[in-house]
């Protein structure tokens, strides 16, 4: 058959093409991204010194708020979505997403969501200021009028989530080409799909929220109103009953990342397969009982306190299962250091750091002197940052070659990791001390014990700003001048994307299921 | 064996850099171990965690970068094979687990202690609302708000009061004065949205929940002021809301608690009085513009311009400017506005002081319409609503 293309924009609006829509999922992302960055850059400038020099504390709340929901949302999610549609039907070898009308649905009910949420920032009060975690009665009764458009867009980003949720379980279990098994797959296939099982479970539970807030504005009831009845800690409850799996939501599918690159760039297989799966099984399902120690502070009974630590701390046990099988992987390897290799090894080793501080916030004694300070932001934003963006960023330059049949130049990808490497350890290392020391998270303005620290946070945040454009550049110099690729360009690369498929792989793949022995 | 040598140089390099780093940590960059019998013992299990991580750290990096040195292609041409041991999976299941159980126990010791509110020497109710504190000792008759020293302007904020000021936005005009050596049991609630009373060096944070009363204690050993911020977001003006506590001997602490009786007690006098007689405008607009500036202006602007919606402008509102709507006016500023950040000022002024914020918003920034209201008016209302 043909390769048969479509062209000009109604390619792109009328396309099912699991490719096309991947490619239209991460330039969203990475655009998403940079405005998310842009405010990210206001903050740390107003916070480079004491004093309120650029902006006032409510538009400053606006922009840690809209910062987190737009990197949550409109950067992290949408871009593991992308490297889904892309890689999920290559690596088991489907000819598509099995929903493809569905999948280009999810795909464009975003840019409307994202624009919703953007065009509060022009409103009168303000956009969103009660931060992303939107804690009532802040939200609801105190919510500026843009709250509405707020919660509209989380609704439609909710539902385009759960649609490509199903769209990945329903391809993954349907649409595997003959041999494939499950305990076959790519380890990217598997975190992904335990992912979109926690889409599914929690996205529902997030639009109740938002719908519980909603009602609460506008139509008399008072789900968290104390003074009707309510109470204000079941929000938290409710939220973080979805908050905390979304944080693996945004951390497992880069698990899958890391997993095939190492293994990859390492030339040996993947130390402990099955235990990776299982240990990502097991995160995931955690993940369900430990929403509490958010709350440490909310005044919970001491029964609580101490369930809630006890199965937070046991998350550890699994994910150190995957951080030593990630070493074992490496151990006695054949290693060498491409761009996507360096990205996975600070990968590994800053989500291990965010790791550590992950289990000193779960003892809830010391939590209650850790919480809501910086040492917070410094925690999630190890985890994040280079979690789940050097991961995205690793599967980027990894994969470029199969879905743009180009070689990015590695010499610049290498500038770009130490870049990045520096700055991100220069913008967050910080914020653990400012946190110990006692500064609050989301405050405009501090004392000047706390000043030296922000200052090296804002540098590190400049920094890592433009390193995202430098990104961009060589992306983008790679897609229009980079070198042609090999069909393999990695000499370690496993799986039926590179031994089956040609780079870049063709617009339609697979008519034929290939053979998996 | 060349390579070794050098492995073994930049290893004890790493692991040395790693350990001043950590050493230079606790000395100057460290959570503060706090002068509470709990914030010392939180602080030595922060420590202990951090020095428990630090050996994992050391551990499993330092084999990533032997492996990252030793079995690069250049050094290993040929990878090895395996891939699988279900024996060392089991031991670095097993091991994490067992680290984890020796952390739990003294975390679960130690929340039992901070948990146990019984018993106290006196209890204070904390209430946080946008954006000050207002206490309240429930064994004596004394209540007061604390507000941040310097009025909510954004204009009082700059650079150069920051560098300044050893305690910027950390000072507040009364102080949370406490006994030394007692139980103090804090009930901790809000009036508006959620906030959290936090003093580090106390070790105790609790979130101030409207409609719920949460327990914390603490027992200060030694005499000292102890300042501490809200850390839960509760709007605009979150980040100017410190707390402070000043923990004195016994003896001092009952003097203070008779002083603050007798000024009461003088107050009480000073606003009957003040009360009874009849104000003229110039003097009500005098003390209207001080009470304005300090209680009004961090939302509705010190021009009165507001930032609407959330915080209409007064500037040319028809209820501040027109006659009929006098009451309207008097009445949201006496008990808020539900559903609003408006806050209900009847408790928190005196009757001169409502009727002289009434009047000043009624004549100043053009919109003068001569209205006068009286602190009777202000008597009246109230007698009136109850
Ligand atoms: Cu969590
Ligand atoms: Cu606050």
């Amino acid at each position: 058959m043909a390769d048969h293309h479509p062209t000009g924009i109604k390619r792109w609006l009328f396309t099912t093409n699991h490719k096309d829509i991947g490619s239209m999922y991460l330039w969203f992302s990475f655009i998403m991204f940079l405005i998310g960055g842009a405010m990210a850059m206001v903050i740390r400038a107003e916070l480079y010194q004491p004093g309120l020099q650029f902006v006032e504390p409510n538009f400053f709340n606006s922009m840690t708020t809209m910062h987190g929901l737009i990197m949550v949302f409109g950067a992290v999610m949408p871009s593991m979505v992308g490297l889904a549609n892309w890689l999920i039907p290559m690596q088991i070898g489907a000819p598509d997403m099995a929903l493809p009308r569905m999948n280009n649905w999810s795909f464009w009910i975003l840019p409307f969501a994202f624009t919703l949420l953007l065009s509060s920032l022009f409103m009168d009060g303000g956009a969103p200021n009660f931060g992303w975690t939107f804690y009532a009665p802040l939200s609801t009764t105190y919510g500026p009028p843009s709250t509405d458009f707020f919660i509209l867009g989380v609704h439609m980003m909710g539902i385009s989530s759960i649609m490509g949720a199903i769209n990945v379980i329903v391809t993954v279990f349907n649409m595997r080409a003959p041999g494939m098994t499950l305990m076959k797959m790519p380890l990217f296939v598997w975190t992904w799909v335990i992912t979109a099982f926690l889409l599914i479970m929690v996205m529902p539970v997030l639009a109740g929220a938002v719908t519980m807030m909603l009602t609460d504005r506008h139509f008399g009831t008072d789900f968290f109103n104390a003074a009707g009845g309510g109470d204000p800690v079941m929000f938290q409850h409710i939220f973080w009953f979805f908050g905390h799996p979304e944080v693996y939501i945004m951390i497992l599918p880069a698990f899958g990342v890391a997993s095939e690159i190492i293994a990859a760039f390492a030339r040996k297989k993947l130390f402990g397969y099955s235990s990776m799966v299982y240990a990502t099984a097991s995160i995931a399902l955690l993940s369900f009982i430990v929403w509490a120690h958010h709350m440490f502070t909310v005044g919970m009974p001491i029964a609580g306190e101490l369930f809630f630590m006890i199965a937070t701390m046991l998350i550890a046990v699994p994910t150190g299962v995957k951080v030593f099988n990630w070493v074992a992987t490496m151990w006695q390897g054949s290693m060498t250091f491409e761009t996507p290799m360096l990205f996975s090894i600070a990968f590994v080793i800053l989500f291990t750091i965010g790791g550590f501080s992950g289990v000193m916030l779960a003892m809830a004694p010391v939590d209650f002197q850790y919480h809501d300070t910086y040492f917070v932001v410094a925690h999630f934003h190890y985890v994040l940052f280079p979690g789940a963006i050097f991961g995205t960023t690793a599967a980027v330059y990894y994969w470029l070659p199969k879905w743009t049949g180009k070689m990015y130049n590695e010499k610049l990808g290498k500038i770009h990791f130490w870049w990045s490497m520096i700055a991100v350890n220069l913008t967050f290392f910080p914020m653990h001390f400012s946190g110990l020391a006692g500064m609050p998270r989301r405050i405009p303005d501090y004392n000047m014990m706390f000043a030296a620290f922000n200052q090296l946070a804002s540098i590190g945040a400049f920094a890592l700003g433009l390193s995202q454009l430098f990104f961009l550049f060589i992306i983008i110099k790679a897609i229009r001048s980079g070198k042609k690729a090999e069909d393999k360009p990695w000499e370690g690369a496993t799986g039926l994307e590179w031994d089956a498929l040609p780079c870049p792989a063709p617009y339609h793949t697979f008519d034929t299921p290939p053979q998996v022995k | 064996m060349a390579i070794r040598r050098k492995l073994i140089a930049s290893l004890t390099a790493l692991v040395s850099f790693v350990l001043s780093g950590v050493v230079q940590a606790t000395a100057d960059l460290n959570m503060r171990p706090g002068v509470t019998e709990t914030s010392q013992e939180a602080y030595d299990l922060h420590m202990m965690v951090v020095w428990v991580m630090t050996g994992i750290a050391v551990v499993v990096f330092g084999l990533m970068f032997y492996s990252i040195i030793a079995h690069r292609k250049s050094n290993n041409p040929k990878p090895a094979t395996w891939s699988h041991s279900t024996k060392v999976e089991i031991v670095w299941t097993a091991i994490p687990f067992i680290i984890l159980i020796f952390l739990t126990i003294p975390a679960i010791k130690l929340l039992i202690k901070m948990e146990d509110a019984s018993d106290p020497d006196i209890s204070i109710q904390v209430t946080g609302s946008q954006w000050k504190w207002h206490y309240k000792y429930l064994d004596h008759n004394v209540e007061f708000y604390s507000n941040l020293k310097t009025p909510q302007q954004e204009a009082n904020f700059d650079l150069e009061k920051a560098t300044s000021n050893a305690n910027y936005l950390l000072e507040v005009d009364k102080e949370l004065v406490i006994p030394v050596n007692k139980k103090v049991r804090f009930l901790v609630t809000a009036d508006d949205v959620i906030h959290s009373w936090w003093v580090p060096e106390l070790g105790v944070k609790k979130d101030a929940i409207p409609g719920f009363i949460n327990e914390t204690w603490t027992s200060v050993p030694k005499p000292g002021t102890y300042r501490g911020q809200c850390t839960e977001l509760c709007g605009k003006w979150h980040g100017f809301m410190p707390v402070v506590v000043r923990a004195v001997p016994q003896a001092e602490f009952d003097a203070w608690i008779a002083q603050k009786n007798d000024e009461r007690v003088a107050a009480e006098k000073a606003a009957a009085e003040a009360a009874a007689k009849s104000w003229d405008l110039d003097k009500l607009m005098t003390l209207g513009e001080e009470v304005y500036n300090a209680k009004c202006a961090a939302c509705h602007k010190v021009d009165g311009s507001g930032t609407p919606p959330l915080f209409p402008a007064l500037k040319g509102s028809e209820i501040a400017t027109k006659a009929e709507r006098m009451d309207e006016h008097i009445g949201i500023v006496v008990n808020g506005k539900t559903g609003t950040a408006m806050a209900a000022f009847g408790s928190q002024l005196t009757d001169a002081e409502l009727a002289a914020v009434i009047t000043y918003e009624r004549n100043a920034w053009g919109n003068e319409t001569g209205d006068v209201v009286q602190p009777a008016d202000i008597q009246a209302f109230k007698a009136g609503n109850q």
